[in-house]
């Protein structure tokens, strides 16, 4: 390559490039990218992670969707995606709506509040929602102090509530994101779109639907993407609240995958979840871009 | 916008509301972890308690450790790969950045089993380096695509200008981009901080038997396997756990929600 070239204009090809990549790249395949592809070459074999592997072909992948277990972990994962991501996205709507037309004061205090949850460890949430499910937690007192003890339980040890009840951490959880996501998108809305639909007679619930909402499909976009893939890797929220139970009405995917190879000794069939978790991932991430794009043009 | 006194005082009920709902999880453990009970003595006292039965120390010493490692190689290799992907053209460029744009999607889980066992052929579990190179190559994934959205929106005159002076692509990066960065970097820092501090799959898997190479949620989640009857020291424990985050997010956090958001909704 002559001086010339590698002095060029930006945009001219420079062979430099792969070295400035090349670290990054490096640590990635080594620790990523190669895991992955191991993971899809391992899901083809049946092994214990000590003695010799055999070849079962989509043996596995069978397993995964024939076993009942397995089979309902990812059901579970479905109601968590509505706990996680779509109750989010309507509390969020609302609210950052409301907070959007009044322009009401405190906002930045508020904005800080709501978002705290996202940066405290997930295991820590555990420990506070444990406490507040036990069957002596404000849950329980407060549905006694209205009267209501018949409903008062143990909620994370419940067959029928214990989904429910995980979900609902999710939903705290990425509420607040949400929230802070569609705040940001609003405030950059252009005020004339709402006088215009103002002069047009249009009341706080059209001008919603005609102007605010149309305004923030970007950013609706982005919230489901990382609320969606939130609820499908949730495992440190399940190992720490209910390790899958009670029975194994609350496993998800992504503790299966821990369960099966490290406690059972699954490898295969481990490697075979987390490969299907990762192409429900891919799959709903470029699905929803994909949505966001097409709507935005 | 003229909004009536009515709705006014309902917008500020909804507002509060949805505060104390967002706080209460962690008021909770703040309160809980001050109180006495059996094992507790109450008050600040809990905290030395949890700390020493807890082991607390060599917990948030591990954790400072990976978090500080993960931080700063990734954010150099993000730095360089995304100055790369961003101004450069060179051959495969497109595909070798979808390739890493696929490690942001990419969940723990699918790559902890196949990473454990390999980790375990050469030895290499139950070390520091289990814990810390899946997270940079994590982070080092998200770090390049921040990056890039970066240098490709900042300004190509200021590189063309930097160039006809005679600088090198190593000068123009280091002297002229990196300074511009500087808010990018800092939203990047503060993420790959809290994410590494945060994570508890891969530190479960990796660490299986050596105890002084635990990070502090999985340290704590010992520590409440153990602590069933009595909350206050739990809480003190999961209170020191969150408390590195939670203080530099309440520092940084008008910067960083503003840098959060604006990645999101680039490109």
């Amino acid at each position: 390559m002559s001086r010339t070239r590698t002095a060029g204009p930006p945009g001219e090809p420079r062979r430099v490039g792969y070295l400035y990549v090349l670290p990054a790249f490096a640590v990635y395949a080594a620790f990523a990218l190669y895991p992955l592809l191991k993971a899809v070459y391992l899901s083809f074999w049946d092994w214990d992670g000590l003695t010799l592997a055999t070849w079962v072909g989509l043996g596995n992948y069978a397993d995964v969707f024939g076993d009942e277990r397995l089979r309902a972990s990812f059901g579970h994962a479905l109601v968590l995606m509505a706990f996680f991501a779509v109750l989010p996205l309507l509390v969020g709507l609302v609210l950052a709506a409301v907070l959007h037309r009044a322009k009401v004061r405190g906002l930045s205090f508020f904005r800080t509040v709501v978002f705290l949850p996202q940066v405290v460890a997930m295991v820590v949430i555990a420990v506070a929602w444990r406490r507040l499910y036990s069957p002596d937690g404000s849950l329980n007192s407060v549905l006694s102090a209205i009267g209501l003890d018949s409903w008062t339980r143990g909620w994370l040890g419940d067959y029928t509530f214990a989904l429910p009840a995980v979900g609902v951490i999710g939903t705290w959880f990425e509420s607040g994101l949400v929230t802070v996501l569609l705040l940001a998108g609003m405030s950059r809305i252009p005020r004339e779109l709402y006088e215009a639909a103002r002069i047009d007679g249009a009341g706080p619930v059209r001008e919603f639907f005609a102007v605010t909402l149309p305004s923030v499909r970007g950013e609706i976009a982005v919230a489901l993407t990382l609320t969606v893939i939130a609820a499908l890797k949730t495992f440190d929220l399940i190992y720490m609240t209910t390790s899958g139970g009670p029975g194994h009405e609350t496993t998800v995917p992504s503790y299966e995958v821990y369960r099966q190879a490290f406690e059972l000794g699954h490898v295969g069939l481990a490697s075979t979840i987390g490969v299907v978790l990762t192409a429900i991932i891919f799959v709903i991430s470029f699905a929803i871009t994909r949505i966001g794009d097409r709507v935005t043009d | 916008m003229r909004v009536s006194t009515s709705e006014r005082t309902l917008n500020y009920v909804i507002l509060v509301a949805f505060a104390i709902f967002a706080l209460y999880p962690i008021i909770t453990i703040v309160v809980a972890a001050l109180q006495s009970d059996a094992e507790a003595p109450g008050g600040v006292s809990n905290f030395s308690e949890a700390w020493d039965i807890g082991r607390f120390g060599s917990y948030l010493r591990t954790s400072v450790l990976v978090s500080t490692f993960v931080v700063a190689i990734s954010t150099v290799l993000s730095i360089l790969a995304g100055y790369a992907f961003g101004t450069m053209r060179f051959r495969g460029r497109d595909l070798l950045f979808y390739l890493m744009l696929l490690g942001i999607m990419m969940p723990a889980e699918a790559i902890v089993v196949p990473l454990f066992f390999d980790l375990q052929a050469i030895g290499l579990t139950d070390t520091f380096w289990a814990i810390a190179l899946p997270q940079v190559a994590q982070s080092v994934a998200f770090g390049t695509f921040w990056l890039r959205a970066f240098f490709r929106s900042s300004s190509r005159s200021i590189i063309e200008a930097a160039r006809l002076d005679g600088a090198s692509t190593w000068r123009i990066l280091w002297q002229v981009l990196v300074p511009l960065a500087r808010p990018a970097l800092v939203t990047l820092v503060v993420l790959t901080f809290m994410w590494t501090w945060n994570e508890f799959l891969i530190p479960l898997v990796m660490v299986p038997s050596n105890e002084s190479l635990r990070t502090a949620p999985l340290g704590l989640s010992f520590f409440s396997g153990q602590y069933t009857q009595g909350f206050a020291l739990l809480a003190a424990g999961a209170t020191i756990v969150a408390l590195p985050v939670v203080v530099l997010y309440l520092f940084l956090q008008r910067h960083f929600i503003a840098g959060m958001l604006e990645g999101a909704t680039k490109d």
